[in-house]
């Protein structure tokens, strides 16, 4: 399920679209996780407030959009492009590789919520294999 | 037995009583035949659904979109007991149409997307909780019956 080439432009048509409210989804999208699946608050006890637009969450919520960004820009060859990220999710972070999956999902239901017009069903699936490749990238070093 | 918060109750009838059955089940199905094409292999018969256009413009799948959103209302209607309502829906899915039970996953995360899209920014992750958490119970009821 590798992207094809009008994969990749759609990704890169659509993250034109929306990286100026990057900051906005990544907040969302955390803050929602965190709600819809309270097992990934075990990964954040080290936080004062999990609460959605606490300020924890939404400074996380840039940094996971940051890497988002950092995907799309090395989207012909995830896994070089991701390789320092994943060695710290794998080795620092040790993020169990199955919520990449949830935040993904966080992350696509955020796009319908603010963009219903250009979240098409054809724009669903360039993006949903796009976060399916940042996954496997991220998950490279584990073992 | 599940156990439904008042807030889980309240949320899955509101969420209900706004949608358009005719215009939701066809756009969750739809995307679904598209973001997951392998589900395409249990449409056989349904004509064209060689591309995305081809398969948004297909009548068959607008028709079974609906009825599979009004095949949800059961459960809707009947949130103490979700397994028991589905029960011969489950051997139907499992003996007649031999569908992966994963599937029923997949479908419901674009059910999810869809009623994320009508509803916006009222569509908060409490409600999305509530909401996928009631697409757990019907995925799993609907998986029960196969051996």
């Amino acid at each position: 399920m590798s992207l094809t080439e009008k994969d990749k432009a759609t990704v890169k048509a659509l993250w034109g679209k929306i990286s100026k409210s990057s900051d906005a989804i990544g907040a969302d999208a955390l803050g929602r996780m965190l709600v819809v699946y309270p097992q990934t608050k075990t990964y954040f006890t080290h936080w004062s407030d999990l609460s959605p637009n606490s300020a924890p969450v939404k400074n996380h919520g840039k940094n996971v959009m940051s890497g988002v960004a950092l995907a799309v820009s090395k989207i012909d060859d995830l896994t070089a492009g991701l390789l320092d990220l994943s060695e710290q999710h794998a080795f620092t972070l040790r993020v169990d590789p199955a919520n990449f999956k949830i935040l993904s999902h966080c992350i696509l239901v955020v796009l319908a919520i603010m963009f219903p017009k250009e979240f098409t069903p054809e724009v669903h699936v360039a993006m949903d294999k796009f976060f399916c490749g940042v996954s496997l990238a991220l998950s490279e070093k584990y073992r | 037995m599940v156990e439904w918060t008042d807030f889980e109750r309240a949320t899955i009838a509101d969420i209900f009583s706004k949608m358009s059955y005719e215009t939701v089940g066809p756009a969750a199905l739809t995307r679904c035949l598209i973001v997951y094409p392998w589900t395409q292999r249990y449409f056989g018969n349904f004509g064209n659904l060689y591309n995305a256009a081809a398969i948004m413009g297909n009548p068959n799948v607008a028709k079974h979109g609906t009825t599979i959103l009004h095949g949800l209302d059961r459960a809707v209607k009947n949130m103490d007991d979700i397994k028991g309502t589905y029960a011969e829906l489950s051997a139907l899915h499992s003996e007649k149409l031999h569908v992966d039970p994963d599937n029923f996953k997949l479908l419901a995360d674009c059910l999810t997307v869809v009623v994320a899209a009508q509803f916006g920014k009222a569509f908060t992750g409490e409600v999305q909780a509530a909401f996928q958490k009631f697409l757990a119970v019907v995925v799993s009821s609907l998986g029960r019956q196969y051996h």
